[in-house]
C-alpha cells in the first residue's frame, strides 16, 4: 500500500517543514494520538461530573430529608429547596449519572481513547484509515457531551426517565417534567453520540483489517486489538438500532405518532394514540443495551490482558482461547437482550430461550477469568499501578459476574428484578471492571500519551482507596436489594410505615454505602492531581518503560506524525514472548526475528 | 462559611500534595529512582496488601451475612416463592463457592508470585487439557442451573387454575387499586376512553358508563361544546399557546367522541353484569392458600407491581394486559409473629421508574386466613345481590379499604364495626320489608 507516500510524510514532519498551527495540532487534529488524548480529556471531565452527581444523590439516600449545604451549593434553591434534594431532580441526577457513565465515560472515553491511541501503534500503521473521519468522530463526541452537560441546567430539569428512557414516561412531558426540554436534549445528544461512535468504529475496523504492518497476522495481534476490533463490530451492529429507537421516540414526542403509545390518560388528559407498544421500545433499546455492556467491558478486558501479561513477565495463558472467548462473547451478546425483560409480560417461552443464551455467556467469561489467573501463576509479578488496577478488574469481573447467574435465571429474576441487587451487579461487573480497566490503561500508556511518567506512589494510594471504596459501595447493595429495595427510589424511609426491621437495615447500609462513596470520590483527587501534574512536570518517559513487546514502544517518545520516523516495523512473532527460555532478556519485542530453530509459541 | 472552609481545606490539600511531590521528586533524583522501576519493597508491600484486601473482602462479606441474614431476605410468603427461595439458595451456594474460590486463587497468586530477584517467570503459554477442563465444568454446572431454573419458570408462568380468584391491579401516577371480579369471578370489560375520575376511575364498560362518557365528552366541563364555545367567544382572549392547546384538545375530543359512538353502536349490554359486581379497593386483600390470577393494567406510564415477600413481580403496561398467578402461604399475622414486629405489613411497591413520587407508590397487602377473608368478602359482595344498588365500583374510593391501611388489628376492629353496622342496616331493611332477599352469599371462595 501507500507506504512510500506515508514515508515521505513521516520525514516531512521530522524536519518540521510545515509548522503545525496550534489549531491543527491541538484542536482540529487528525493525528490519532492527539484525538485519543482529546477523548480522554473529555471523558475525564464527564466522569468527574457523573461521579459528583452520584455523590449528590447518595447524600439524599443516606440522610433522607436532612438539610445539606453541599446539596444547596450545587443545586440551588430550585432543585434542593432548603438543602433537600427534590424528588424530580433525584431522578434527573440518577438518569444523567447513568447515561454519562455508560456512554460518555466508558464507551466514548474508553474505546475512544484507547482504540485511537493503540490501534495504529500496535498494528504498525502510520495513522487511522481516515484521519478526517476520526477527527469528526471526536468532534461529534464533544458536541454530544456538551449537549448532555447543558441539559443539567435546563429549567425543567434534565431527562428523568432513567438511563434506559423507557416510554411512555420519556415520551410525555406531562408525566414528569424532565421529559420536556431535558429529554429533547438527551435524544439529540445521544443521536450525535451514536454518529460519533459509528464513524469511530468503522474507522477502527478498517484500520485493523487493512493497515496491519508486514508480518502482523491476525493471530499475532495483541489481545487489546482483538478486543477493540470486536467492540467496534458490536458498536456498528447495535448502535444504529438505538438510533432507530430514539428516532421513533422523537416522532412519538413531536409528530403525534403512536409507536410506543397506546390508550393513555396522563394528568387527566386522554390521549388518542392507540396500538403502539412500549415493549417495542424495550426490545430496540436492549438490542443495543446488552451489547453495550460488552462494548464497555471488552476494551477493559483487552487492556488488562496486555497489562497482566507484561507485568507477570509471562505470556498470556491460552492466547487463542482468549480470542475465542472474545468472539464468543461478542456473538452471544446479540442474542441475550431479553433477559432485561423477563417481567414485562413477554412470552414465557421466549423468556426461556433468553435464559439459555444468557447463561451460555458465563462459559467464555469463566474461561477468561481462569486464563488470567493462570497467567499470574508462577509469574514474576511487578506491581506497577497499572498491574494493580488490572488485578482489581479481574476480581470485580468475578464478583459481579457470579451474581449475573442469578439475574439470568428468569425464575429468580422475578424476585429481584429492578432491585438494588441489579444495581450492585452491574456496577461491579460493568462499572467497576471497566473503570479499573480504564485506569489501568491510563497508568500503563501514559508514557506513550504524554512522554512523561506518572507518580507511582500516588498511583498505589489511588488504587487501594478506589478498590476498597468500590467494594464498600457496591457490595452491601446486594443485601439491600435482596431485602427487596427497588431501585430508583428517592427515599427508603417509606419502609418505616410497613417494615421496621428492613427499614433499619436499609438506613444502616445506605449510610455505610454513602461513606464509602465519598471516600472513593475523594480518592479520585489523587488521580486527577497525579494526571495533570505529571502531564506538565512528570519525569521524562524512557523508550520502553515496562519492558514490553508490543510495537507502540518502538516509536519515539516524542510524538511525530506517522508514528515511526523511518520504515514501518516488521513483525516476526506474537506479542507475548515474556520470559521465553533461552532468551537473554525476559522480553522479546515483536520486531525481533525468530532465532534459528526457535519455535513461534 | 462552611463552604468557604471546605474550599480552603481542598485548596490547601492540593498545595500540600504538590509540595510533597516536589520533595519526592528531589529525593528520587538524588537516589536515581525511576518511576518505571518498581523496587522490591514496593512489590512486596503491594503483594501483602493483595492478601490483606482478600481478607477484608471475605470478612466483610461474612460479616454482612451474619448481620443481615444469610442473604438478607425474610421467609417467602407464597407457594411458588418457597420454591424460588429454594432455588435461590442453591444458586447462592454455587456462586458463593465460586466467588470465594476464584477470588482466593487470584489474590493468593497475586501475593505469592510477586517478583523475587533471581526467580524467573515460568513460560507457560497454553495447555489445552486444562482449558478444556474449565470450559466443561462451568458448562455442566450451568446446565444444572438452567434445567432447574426453567422448570421453576414454567410452573410460575403457567396458566392459572380455572377456579383461581381473578383480581385486577390497576396502576396510575402514583397509586394502586385492586379490582375484584366479584360474585361471578369474571372481570368486567373496560375501555380507557370511558375513564371518569369521579364516577368510573377504572373505565369499566357498561351501557350506562358509555352513555355517561358520551355526555361528558360532549357537554361536560371542558367537553366539546364547552371548548367550541370558548374558542369562538370573541370576548375571551387567549395567548397563542393556550389557544393551540385548546384546539389540540378539541381535536382529540372530536376523534374520541367518534370512537365512543362506535363503541355504543357495538355494545350489546350482555357483559354489563360482569362489570356490575366488580368492586374496587385501595388495599389488596388476599386469602392464605387461595389461588389468584392477577391481571395488570396501567393508566399512564409503565409501572411494576412488586410484592417482595410474595416473590412476585410484573410490569403494568399501558395499552396491554399482563398477568401473574400466585398463592399466598402465610397470613399477615403469621409473618408478624415470624418477624416479631406487630406493625409489619406486606407491601406492593411500584418497581418501574414512573415519575417524581415513584418511591411512594405502594399498596398495603393483607393476607387473611379463610374465616376472616370470608367475612370480608361477604361484606364487599353483599350489595351485588340487588341489581338496584349493585354498582359497587361507583363507590370509589372504597372507604372500606382505606380503613385497613394502617394495621391489621385496627382493620379487624373496623371490619367488625362495619359488619355490625351492616347487620343493623339489614335488620332495619328487613323490618321495613323492602328487601326480601338476604341470607347466603355466593361467590365467596370455597373453603
Ligand atoms: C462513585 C461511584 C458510583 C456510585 C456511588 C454510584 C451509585 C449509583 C447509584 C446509587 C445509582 C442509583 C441506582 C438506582 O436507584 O437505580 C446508580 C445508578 C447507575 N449507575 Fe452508578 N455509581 C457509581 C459509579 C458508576 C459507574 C462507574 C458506572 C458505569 C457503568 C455507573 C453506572 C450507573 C448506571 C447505568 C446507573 C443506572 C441509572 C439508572 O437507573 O437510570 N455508576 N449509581
Ligand atoms: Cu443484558
Ligand atoms: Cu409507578
Amino acid at each position: 500500500m501507500g507506504a512510500v507516500a506515508h514515508e515521505a510524510h513521516g520525514h516531512h514532519d521530522d524536519h518540521g517543514h510545515h509548522e503545525e498551527s496550534f489549531v491543527s495540532k491541538y484542536i482540529f487534529s487528525q493525528d490519532h494520538k492527539m484525538i485519543g488524548k482529546q477523548f480522554l480529556m473529555t471523558a475525564v471531565f464527564m466522569g468527574v461530573v457523573a461521579m459528583l452527581l452520584s455523590i449528590l444523590f447518595r447524600i439524599q439516600l443516606a440522610w433522607p430529608g436532612e438539610e445539606s449545604e453541599f446539596l444547596s451549593f450545587f443545586l440551588g434553591s430550585d432543585w434542593a429547596p432548603n438543602g433537600v434534594l427534590s424528588e424530580d431532580m433525584y431522578l434527573g441526577l440518577v438518569t444523567i449519572h447513568g447515561t454519562i457513565m455508560v456512554f460518555f465515560l466508558l464507551t466514548g472515553g474508553l474505546s475512544g481513547t484507547f482504540s485511537n491511541l493503540l490501534i495504529p501503534l500496535q498494528v504498525g500503521a502510520r495513522d487511522m484509515a481516515s484521519g478526517f473521519l476520526n477527527m469528526l468522530s471526536y468532534w461529534f463526541f464533544f458536541i454530544s457531551s456538551v449537549l448532555m452537560f447543558v441539559s443539567l441546567f435546563v429549567e425543567t430539569g434534565p431527562a428523568m426517565a432513567g438511563w434506559t428512557i423507557y416510554p411512555p414516561l420519556s415520551a410525555l412531558p406531562t408525566a414528569v417534567q424532565g421529559s420536556g426540554m431535558g429529554m429533547t436534549l438527551w435524544l439529540f445528544s445521544m443521536s450525535i453520540f451514536i454518529a460519533s461512535s459509528l464513524i469511530g468504529s468503522l474507522n477502527y475496523i478498517v484500520t485493523v483489517l487493512n493497515l496491519r504492518t508486514k508480518g502482523m497476522s491476525m493471530t499475532r495481534l495483541p489481545l487489546t486489538i482483538w478486543a477493540f476490533f470486536v467492540t467496534a463490530i458490536l458498536g456498528v451492529l447495535s448502535f444504529p438500532v438505538l438510533l432507530s429507537a430514539a428516532v421513533l421516540l422523537m416522532m412519538d414526542r413531536m409528530a403525534g405518532t403512536s409507536f410506543y403509545l397506546s390508550d393513555i390518560i396522563v394528568q387527566g388528559e386522554m390521549l388518542t394514540q392507540h396500538g403502539g407498544s412500549p415493549l417495542l421500545y424495550q426490545h430496540l433499546f436492549w438490542f443495543l443495551g446488552h451489547p453495550e455492556v460488552y462494548i464497555v467491558l471488552l476494551p477493559a478486558l483487552g487492556l488488562s490482558s496486555e497489562i497482566i501479561s507484561t507485568n507477570s513477565r509471562k505470556p498470556i495463558f491460552g492466547y487463542r482461547a482468549m480470542i475465542g472467548s472474545i468472539l464468543a462473547i461478542g456473538f452471544l451478546s446479540f442474542i441475550v437482550w431479553g433477559h432485561h425483560m423477563f417481567v414485562t409480560g413477554m412470552n414465557p417461552f421466549l423468556g426461556s430461550v433468553f435464559v439459555f443464551t444468557t447463561l451460555l455467556i458465563a462459559i467464555p467469561s469463566a474461561v477468561k477469568v481462569f486464563n488470567y489467573i493462570t497467567t499470574l501463576w508462577r509469574g514474576s509479578i511487578v506491581y506497577t499501578p497499572a498491574m494493580l488496577f488490572a488485578i482489581g478488574l479481574v476480581s470485580t469481573f468475578i464478583t459481579g459476574g457470579v451474581t449475573g447467574i442469578i439475574l439470568a435465571d428468569s425464575a429468580l429474576d422475578i424476585a429481584i428484578h429492578d432491585t438494588y441487587f441489579v444495581v450492585a451487579h452491574f456496577h461491579i461487573v460493568m462499572g467497576m471492571s471497566a473503570v479499573l480497566g480504564m485506569f489501568a490503561g491510563v497508568y500503563h500508556w501514559f508514557p506513550k500519551m504524554y512522554g512523561k511518567m506518572m507518580n507511582t506512589r500516588l498511583g498505589y494510594a489511588h488504587f487501594w482507596i478506589t478498590l476498597i471504596g468500590a467494594y464498600g459501595v457496591f457490595f452491601p447493595m446486594h443485601f439491600v436489594g435482596l431485602a427487596g429495595a427497588p431501585r430508583r427510589y428517592y427515599d427508603y424511609s417509606v419502609y418505616e410505615s410497613f417494615d421496621g426491621s428492613t427499614f433499619e437495615m436499609m438506613m444502616d447500609l445506605n449510610v455505610i454505602i454513602t461513606i464509602f462513596a465519598i471516600i472513593a470520590a475523594l480518592g479520585q483527587i489523587l488521580f486527577l492531581f497525579n494526571f495533570f501534574y505529571s502531564i506538565f512536570r512528570g519525569p521524562k518517559a524512557p523508550q520502553n518503560p515496562w519492558r514490553s513487546n508490543t510495537l507502540e514502544w518502538t516509536t519515539p517518545v516524542e510524538h511525530i506524525h506517522g508514528n515511526w520516523p523511518g520504515e514501518l516495523p516488521t513483525v516476526h512473532r506474537w506479542p507475548y514472548d515474556y520470559s521465553k527460555p533461552g532468551q537473554e532478556e525476559d522480553f522479546v519485542p515483536q520486531t525481533v526475528p525468530l532465532a534459528e530453530g526457535e519455535e513461534e509459541h | 462559611m462552611a463552604k468557604l472552609f471546605v474550599l480552603l481545606v481542598i485548596i490547601l490539600g492540593v498545595i500540600a500534595l504538590a509540595q510533597l511531590m516536589r520533595v519526592y521528586e528531589l529525593s528520587s533524583k538524588l537516589t536515581n529512582k525511576k518511576e518505571n522501576e518498581i523496587t522490591n519493597r514496593d512489590n512486596r508491600l503491594n503483594a501483602k496488601l493483595m492478601l490483606g484486601f482478600m481478607l477484608f473482602l471475605f470478612i466483610g462479606f461474612i460479616w454482612l451475612m451474619l448481620k443481615y441474614g444469610w442473604t438478607g431476605r425474610g421467609p417467602a410468603a407464597s407457594v411458588h416463592g418457597e420454591q424460588t427461595d429454594w432455588l435461590l439458595n442453591l444458586n447462592f451456594v454455587i456462586i458463593i463457592i465460586v466467588f470465594f474460590l476464584t477470588n482466593a486463587l487470584l489474590f493468593v497468586f497475586a501475593w505469592k508470585y510477586v517478583k523475587k530477584p533471581g526467580v524467573p517467570a515460568f513460560y507457560y503459554p497454553h495447555n489445552n487439557k486444562l482449558e478444556m477442563v474449565w470450559t466443561v465444568i462451568p458448562a455442566i454446572v450451568l446446565a444444572v442451573i438452567i434445567i432447574l431454573g426453567l422448570r421453576s419458570w414454567n410452573e410460575v408462568t403457567d396458566d392459572a387454575k380455572d377456579d383461581a380468584i381473578r383480581v385486577e391491579l390497576f396502576s396510575y401516577q402514583f397509586n394502586w387499586n385492586a379490582r375484584y371480579a366479584g360474585v361471578d369471578n369474571k372481570l368486567g370489560k373496560y375501555d380507557y376512553k370511558l375513564t371518569d375520575d369521579a364516577s368510573n376511575p377504572l373505565a369499566l364498560m357498561t351501557t350506562e358508563t358509555i352513555d355517561k362518557s358520551i355526555e361528558l365528552m360532549t357537554s361536560g366541563p371542558n367537553g366539546i361544546e364547552d371548548l367550541e364555545a370558548k374558542l369562538n367567544d370573541p370576548k375571551l382572549v387567549f395567548s397563542d399557546k393556550i389557544r393551540t392547546e385548546m384546539e389540540e384538545r378539541l381535536a382529540r375530543k372530536e376523534q374520541l367522541i367518534r370512537l365512543l359512538h362506535q363503541m355504543k353502536a357495538r355494545h350489546t349490554g350482555e357483559t354489563d353484569k360482569q362489570a356490575m359486581d366488580d368492586f374496587i379497593t385501595d388495599t389488596l386483600f388476599l386469602c392464605k392458600g387461595e389461588n389468584y390470577e392477577f391481571t395488570f393494567r396501567s393508566k399512564d406510564v409503565i409501572h411494576s407491581a412488586y410484592i417482595p415477600h410474595l416473590r412476585a413481580q410484573m410490569n403494568t403496561v399501558p395499552g396491554a394486559i399482563t398477568r401473574f398467578k400466585l398463592t399466598p402461604s402465610m397470613t399477615t399475622q403469621e409473618m408478624r409473629e415470624e418477624k416479631n414486629d406487630e406493625n409489619f405489613n406486606y407491601i406492593l411497591m411500584c418497581n418501574k421508574i414512573c415519575g417524581g413520587a415513584h418511591y411512594n407508590m405502594n399498596m398495603i397487602v393483607v393476607v387473611l386466613d379463610k374465616a376472616e377473608y370470608k367475612a370480608w368478602w361477604k361484606l364487599k359482595t353483599e350489595g351485588a345481590k340487588d341489581p338496584a344498588n349493585s354498582k359497587m365500583y361507583t363507590t370509589f374510593p372504597a372507604t372500606f379499604g382505606e380503613s385497613y391501611y394502617k394495621t391489621l388489628q385496627s382493620a379487624q376492629e373496623e371490619m367488625q364495626k362495619e359488619l355490625d353496622a351492616a347487620k343493623v342496616a339489614e335488620e332495619v331493611e328487613g323490618e321495613e320489608g323492602e328487601d326480601a332477599e338476604g341470607g347466603e352469599v355466593e361467590g365467596a371462595p370455597a373453603a
